[in-house]
């Protein structure tokens, strides 16, 4: 006992400082927080520029001062964009155009993904990488048999589909519907095969375990894909570009470059104040669904 | 009246044959437990009488009607899973009422329903919460309740306590076989675990390899197995086997184990066993109780002899020790204070009643 004692005492003290996990943790986290700010000053870059840009009179861009600083800050560009018809119009039109390509994409690729998923018929499985396969080919390879396949139609059927915005519905599912697919593929994949069995015996069909069971549990997964297929339809630009040519057909991407662009005269004040205007509907998408789309809504349907 | 009966079942996933032929037939209001090793098909025989897997032979029927070709929601079961399967979205009210409401069950029928499940596994007071903020045990009773609320003709249980702890597992497993005493419907109960078998069933049937190796009341099978598979599944810790030898000596039977230890063969069956005098392969099942610590009275059949033990583990109200015989471990459970001690000799008492003498070529206890 005293000699066990003695050795206790006699034994090196631990070098706290050195290797302790607190320590280590530490430096961990200085270290995230560097590269996160050097990240978000990479990324917040852009929309800054844009900001004083579009805050700025025309003299003011032209004049040779410090360019990212506003000196005599002006709503002008934002007044005059407003008030002209053609930027509602392109707004109307990306509105329009998103929310129709994200309504028809979610319906097409949830129940795609459903039988995909959980009814194991016969090629299901070579559907499923069929479905991924389509979504690899570029849309800058695809917009010409796209244009094909558009005056095909007129000459078989007389319908004219190029050079009008709503044509765009048709065309934007082409890229969303197989990523949203895949996503949703993925995500009805992890819901535990116990879950739709139950519904099964609890008398469900098909469409209830849809629609009571898979929908409501994969909703972050959902929410994953809308916010995707939003994105997508609103941001395009090579397809509104080689498909709709007046100005009253136009989505904003297009419609800020062809009308706020003319000849060599860049109108940049109300270009970069279209931009933002521009980037805010995908930005309010996100911040209002973010808590969604993180939120783990499976836990507690099985062990874990 | 639910009778489930199950005749010449097959199970075929692609050429593997998982279940080969099995023959079944439960009675109304009985506790059927399907036991064996992962992998014997026990699993696919529920899921076939559930409908979740299409059967590739053979005759299910449910109340006397055949169900082969009908859809798990109209063959009237219920069914627990082994990792419950709640519908996480869904509170443990609508998790419970949820099958009542697709078939349009009238609204106070449904509540009343509920309750009176939920008082019966005693989750009242958990109505409200989603299953995420319930414990194992309580999502297992959730689970459970969503299946009595049906009011089935037939209630399936997949290995429901499995993922439990041990302590929770026995807690459950007393509450599983309450709610049957009260509710009264056939059930069909999987596992792997043979306790779990012996102590809820009211027959047990011991699967192996996609067939019923033989079905008895727990009892049945622990004191007359009809194979050696059952006779060494059944049990805890296994029965002892211990190769040996039929030898005729002056009108009775012994059975041989080596060199120096013979035992007699008690004498009601001399007639049963005579055929397989000096016949190869044969084997000597004991259950380790059988194998005890020697006292001075002795009992008829009772035969004594000595051992060198190499391993001892205290188990407090009885101790096990293990030793080789002919070289197989064989394991006996004396009293603690018997004094047993590891590389010791020590004297020990076979109880050769509760032999059983197994045919190794076919597996038969004869």
């Amino acid at each position: 006992m005293a000699n066990a004692a003695v050795a206790t005492a006699g034994a090196p003290t631990r070098p706290v400082r050195y290797g302790s996990i607190s320590q280590s943790r530490r430096w961990a986290l200085r270290w995230s927080y560097f590269f996160l700010v050097l990240f978000a000053i990479f990324f917040l870059m852009p929309p800054f520029y844009m900001l004083v840009t579009a805050l700025k009179s025309k003299e003011e861009i032209a004049a040779i001062t410090n360019p990212w600083w506003v000196y005599s800050p002006t709503l002008s560009n934002f007044i005059e964009l407003l008030t002209q018809n053609q930027y509602l119009i392109f707004f109307r039109n990306s509105a329009l155009v998103s929310i129709c390509v994200v309504v028809i994409t979610m319906m097409i690729s949830v129940i795609a993904a459903f039988s995909l998923a959980r009814m194991k018929f016969w090629g299901s499985a070579a559907l499923a990488t069929g479905v991924f396969l389509t979504y690899l080919i570029p849309d800058t390879l695809l917009f010409i048999p796209l244009f094909k396949m558009m005056t095909f139609v007129r000459e078989l059927t007389g319908v004219e589909l190029v050079n009008h915005w709503w044509t765009l519905i048709i065309i934007y599912p082409t890229l969303t519907v197989p990523f949203c697919t895949w996503i949703m593929i993925g995500y009805f994949a992890s819901i535990p095969k116990e879950l739709d069995e139950a519904a099964l015996i609890d008398g469900a069909t098909w469409i209830q375990t849809l629609t009571k069971i898979f929908i409501p549990v994969a909703l972050p997964g959902i929410i994953a894909a809308t916010i995707f297929c939003f994105t997508v339809s609103w941001a395009q630009f090579l397809y509104p570009l080689a498909f709709t040519t007046s100005t009253t057909e136009l989505v904003l991407p297009v419609g800020i470059v062809t009308t706020l662009i003319k000849g060599d005269v860049f109108n940049w004040g109300q270009i970069m104040a279209g931009a933002l205007l521009g980037a805010a509907p995908p930005l309010i998408i996100y911040a209002f669904l973010m808590d969604y789309y993180i939120a783990g809504l499976t836990a507690g349907a099985t062990k874990g | 009246m639910a009778q489930v009966s199950l005749r010449k079942v097959i199970k075929k996933y692609d050429e593997v044959l998982a279940v080969r032929g099995v023959d079944l037939d439960i009675a109304d209001k009985e506790f059927i437990v399907l036991v064996g090793p992962s992998g014997c098909g026990k699993s696919t025989t529920l899921r076939m009488i559930a409908g979740l897997e299409e059967i590739s032979g053979g005759d299910i029927a449910i109340g006397g009607d055949v169900v082969n070709d009908v859809p798990p929601k109209d063959r009237d079961i219920a069914m627990v899973f082994q990792n419950y399967a709640l519908y996480p979205h869904m509170n443990v009210y609508e998790n419970m009422s949820f099958g009542l409401k697709l078939k349009k069950t009238p609204r106070q029928v449904i509540d009343q329903r509920v309750k009176q499940a939920a008082q019966i596994l005693d989750i009242t007071e958990l109505l409200d919460r989603k299953p995420k903020q319930l414990s194992g045990g309580q999502r297992q009773r959730v689970a459970m309740g969503r299946a009595i609320v049906r009011d089935p003709k037939v209630f399936l249980f997949d290995e429901p306590l499995s993922n439990l702890d041990a302590k929770l597992r026995v807690q459950m497993r007393t509450e599983i076989k309450k709610v049957h005493q009260k509710v009264r419907t056939t059930t069909v109960y999987v596992t792997h675990d043979q306790v779990e078998a012996m102590t809820l069933a009211d027959r047990v049937v011991v699967m192996n390899a996609g067939l019923i190796e033989q079905v008895g009341t727990p009892n049945d099978l622990y004191h007359s197995p009809a194979t050696k598979f059952v006779a060494g599944f059944i049990g805890s810790p296994a029965m002892n086997f211990i190769p040996c030898q039929l030898e005729q000596a002056a009108g009775a039977l012994r059975v041989r184990l080596n060199d120096k230890l013979a035992f007699p063969v008690p004498e009601g069956r001399t007639s049963r066993y005579s055929a397989y005098v000096g016949k190869p392969s044969l084997v000597l099942g004991l259950r380790p109780e059988h194998i005890a610590e020697t006292r001075p009275h002795t009992e008829p059949n009772q035969h004594d002899f000595e051992q060198v033990i190499e391993v001892v583990e205290p188990m407090g109200m009885e101790t096990l020790v293990y030793f080789t015989i002919g070289g197989a471990e064989v394991c006996g459970r004396v009293n603690p204070n018997a004094g047993a001690t590891a590389n010791g000799a020590m004297k020990l008492r076979a109880d050769l009643s509760n032999m059983h003498l197994i045919d190794d070529t076919t597996g038969k206890v004869i």
